[in-house]
């Protein structure tokens, strides 16, 4: 049983449901002519699609709060159905469709530990985590001295991202990666 | 919780200061002009009977009491008794209106000329906004004029499916629209088609409205085929709605009717129920001078001068810091 939110609780960041989408209110506006009706003017976005929507509510309309939970799951590994996530404290499992996972997917080495919003327990978005270490497995021969690392080359890492890195890099080096720019950050000694 | 910085007025103390001259400046236009000055109680037995306004209650010695969310009704009264022109800045109170310009209780600027229709009144509200903010000459146009090459529908024969499917048509996402009247068509196709181009230059007066929005405006009847309009006008500047005026109502019979048709529209709305005002319809049927009369909300008059757009910068104190 979710909550129900009317008109004049709709404020920035408030998820609720619309057409049975999740959506989080970006802005909410009372609309009032001096005689007549009051509306509530609301910008929502729609964090399945990330589509912005408008939609002018009379006010005192109600609309059901999202059931949307943000939780910190284990990749586990992918199959035909999708990718497969656990979650560490219930040991439950939960997939994703490919169209889910998305970019994400670039960034996902087995027993990664990934942000995963579910609505209605059922997997809407996967953020990778901000940092990933993964192997070279492809990428032009290294220049050695070229340590200052001004040129640039791309690499092919185990998941299958495509980066730019020095000239230096070599297949089989783990490198440190932000999942956010998909920038070099360094090589990690092992 | 209470952060440290709460205790503090919401406004710039500048804009307080321009709030102050805005007033002496006001009164000033109106000492000129001869009109009176008057005081009207907040606290009355009865109040407005709008079905989308709701008064704040309270108890007094025991009795309940409306916070005036208009002194309309008591100004009207002073008419009756013969007071001549009177003009009124005080604080009046609606319950469940806050936002970016709106506060539950704000300063209403309100007068009344005997003698004059809307068209008369309406040249005095520009004579003001002029002097006070220095704008330029209005836009005056009917409410037709400007509906209906926006939304494309004639606003006063239009039906209420026939607005609803320009609502559709104009990409306009109602919620909650089921069951709606005319009249709140209207007032959603206003507030999203017509009223964002009102004003952007100049203040922009609408005159002669759908019959349904008459309020207390009087009807005046069409020509054989031409619809009847209701004799009010509004006026919008910089996206603000900043006044709304009628050529009053003045036959009582009519009036009872009206705040009948409110109390039943109340009713159908699930909206707590309020009194009718037998004393202000006692002094219509003593005799209501011809008059017009218009509201213009102050505190968007010193936004509109200090060119912010939240009323929070106007405001000594918000309701959230009351």
């Amino acid at each position: 049983m979710s909550t129900t939110y009317t008109t004049n609780q709709f404020r920035a960041g408030l998820k609720v449901s619309l057409d049975n989408d999740p959506c989080v209110i970006i802005e909410s506006e009372f609309v009032k002519p001096g005689k007549g009706q009051a509306f509530t003017r609301v910008k929502l976005r729609n964090l399945k699609t990330n589509r912005v929507l408008e939609r002018t509510f009379k006010s005192g309309e109600t609309i059901e709060g999202a059931d949307i939970v943000e939780t910190s799951m284990q990749y586990l590994y992918k199959d035909g159905e999708g990718y497969h996530f656990m979650d560490p404290k219930s040991y439950e499992q939960y997939h994703a469709p490919a169209e889910v996972v998305s970019d994400a997917a670039l960034w996902l080495k087995e027993e990664a530990e990934c942000l995963v919003t579910l609505h209605n327990n059922a997997v809407i978005q996967v953020t990778p985590p901000m940092f990933v270490e993964l192997e070279v497995v492809e990428t032009e021969p290294g220049i050695r001295g070229d340590t200052a690392g001004t040129g640039g080359k791309t690499a092919k890492l185990e998941t299958g991202a495509v980066v730019r890195v020095p000239l230096f890099v070599e297949v089989g080096e783990r490198l440190k990666l932000d999942t956010r720019t998909a920038a070099y950050v360094g090589r990690v000694k092992e | 919780m209470t952060t440290p910085s709460e205790w503090e007025p919401t406004a710039p103390l500048a804009a307080l200061q321009l709030r102050a001259r805005l007033l002496a400046r006001t009164r000033e236009f109106f000492a000129v002009r001869g009109v009176l000055e008057v005081e009207t109680p907040i606290l009355g037995a009865s109040t407005a009977t709008d079905p989308h306004i709701e008064s704040l209650r309270t108890v007094v010695a025991g009795s309940p009491r409306f916070l005036q969310t208009s002194p309309e009704l008591f100004m009207k009264r002073l008419l009756a008794a013969g007071a001549g022109p009177i003009y009124q800045i005080g604080k009046v109170f609606r319950d469940g209106e806050s936002g970016s310009r709106h506060n539950p209780e704000f300063t209403l600027l309100e007068w009344y000329r005997p003698g004059l229709d809307h068209h008369g009144l309406m040249d005095e509200v520009d004579q003001l906004l002029q002097e006070v903010l220095g704008c330029s000459p209005p836009v005056r146009e009917s409410y037709f004029d400007a509906f209906e090459p926006r939304v494309g529908a004639d606003p006063h024969r239009a039906s209420a499916a026939e607005l609803q499917s320009r609502v559709e048509a104009l990409g306009i996402h109602a919620v909650g629209s089921s069951g709606f009247s005319r009249e709140d068509w209207l007032h959603l196709l206003m507030a999203e088609a017509v009223e964002p181009h009102l004003g952007t230059e100049r203040p922009h007066f609408l005159y002669d409205f759908p019959r349904e929005l008459r309020a207390l405006a009087r009807i005046r009847k069409g020509a054989p085929g031409e619809p009847d309009v209701a004799e009010r006008f509004e006026v919008f500047y910089h996206g603000l709605e900043l006044g709304n005026g009628y050529h009053e109502l003045t036959d009582a019979a009519e009036q009872r009717q009206r705040f009948f048709d409110d109390l039943a529209a109340r009713r159908a709305l699930g909206r707590p129920e309020v009194f009718l005002d037998e004393r202000m319809i006692a002094a219509l049927e003593h005799g209501l001078p011809s008059c017009a009369g218009v509201a213009l909300g102050f505190d968007r008059l010193v936004m509109l001068a200090a060119n912010v757009s939240s009323i929070r910068a106007v405001l000594s104190f918000t309701i959230d810091r009351a």
